[in-house]
């Protein structure tokens, strides 16, 4: 059989009524609802727009797991999840509602504290520590890395806990952005420093 | 990447091709049922597929299996009407106009079969005898004869579509 006849026949078949994207939507939908009774969806995942860009949210059935900036790379974050978790990942954003809104309300000024259920199993050893202690810094406040150091135990472990803010899986919502220089420079940030500043800027006007 | 895909990707990659397939298989009618079904088994399933699978191929083994399931379920709640879709279309005129839809549905169910999974779901013509059974020579013929019936009966919509090829 000839390559020719084969896109010939590919041809023919083309006058078949077309998959439209609605259909596919729509199917989608019926297949996340069933997906989701019947406990199959292992990370379940949105995004939302924010005034830090789009942010892509992701749980597991215990709770937040992962919040990621667009400079991440929202696709390469998702198959880190796919390898790391379970490759049962769909785009399921009811899961994600209660994290949705309460972001709304923290970027519009009206929430000073998070309060949603954590997967916290991406962290482990002293980051784990220092992301559980990072909540005890206050809306508006900051501290230094020797002092979140302290706070988690290990008051020489200044460096470590830059370590743990640069690969917190919930940025945000574990505020790594109130972690900053004991000379008050800003520091670094996985969103970028321009972000950090914004996120500190809302904090403090609020 | 050396490690699986997320699976909403691999609804986004292969659910249009894995809904032509149910659909030229089962008609409209009963394609949306045999997708989710498809879909719902592949996710339970996805983790335990090796890395190195070729997922369309899967897909369409598991859509051939829920296509049968919806056929038996369907069976089982009609009313017989009659052996229409067997008759010989091409041998009546008023069929000519039938669109191609209906001529798939006309078609004997293993010729049907092979040309939606060679021609519409991509797989060789070893992997289609896998999912049909039989020789790959057969899936070969079925899916030859499928497609010459389909012309005869959907010959309007053809014609002079070859020479320019």
């Amino acid at each position: 059989m000839t390559m020719n006849h084969e896109s010939e026949v590919a041809g023919l078949l083309t006058a078949l009524p077309d998959v439209t994207q609605a259909e596919l939507a729509a199917l989608h939908e019926r297949l996340v609802a069933r997906a989701d009774a019947g406990d199959l969806v292992d990370v379940a995942y949105r995004t939302i727009d924010s005034p830090v860009g789009p942010l892509l949210l992701a749980a597991t059935p215990q709770g937040l797991l992962r919040v990621a900036y667009e400079s991440e790379d929202h696709d390469q974050v998702l198959a880190a999840l796919a390898e790391k978790v379970s490759p049962r990942i769909l785009n399921a954003p009811r899961r994600l509602d209660p994290a949705a809104r309460e972001l709304d309300e923290y970027f519009a000024g009206a929430r000073q504290r998070f309060d949603l259920p954590l997967d916290l199993s991406l962290s482990r050893g002293f980051r784990l520590t220092v992301l559980t202690h990072l909540p005890d810094i206050g809306y508006g406040q900051t501290a230094s890395y020797g002092a979140v150091a302290a706070l988690a135990g290990r008051p020489r472990a200044a460096r470590a806990v830059g370590t743990a803010c640069a690969t917190n899986p919930l940025p945000v919502v574990v505020p790594c952005h109130r972690v900053i220089h004991a000379d008050g420079k800003i520091g670094t940030y996985l969103g970028g420093p321009a972000v950090k500043r914004l996120l500190l800027g809302l904090e403090a006007a609020a | 990447m050396t490690g699986k895909q997320p699976f909403e990707a691999v609804v986004a990659e292969h659910g249009a091709t894995v809904l032509r397939v149910c659909r030229a298989v089962l008609g409209p009618a009963d394609a949306d049922d045999a997708w989710s079904e498809t879909f719902l088994a592949a996710l339970r399933a996805y983790p335990e597929l090796p890395a190195d699978a070729n997922v369309e191929a899967w897909l369409v083994t598991i859509a051939h299996r829920k296509a049968i399931d919806v056929t038996r379920a369907a069976a089982r709640r009609a009313v017989p009407v009659g052996d229409a879709p067997e008759r010989p279309a091409a041998q009546r005129a008023d069929e000519r106009d039938l669109d191609l839809q209906a001529a798939l549905a006309a078609l004997p169910r293993k010729q049907r079969e092979a040309v939606a999974y060679h021609y519409l779901g991509g797989l060789p013509y070893t992997d289609v005898a896998a999912v049909i059974g039989g020789s790959t020579d057969a899936a070969r013929r079925a899916a030859a004869d499928g497609i010459a019936r389909l012309r005869k009966t959907y010959a309007a919509a053809t014609v002079g579509e070859g020479e320019t090829r």
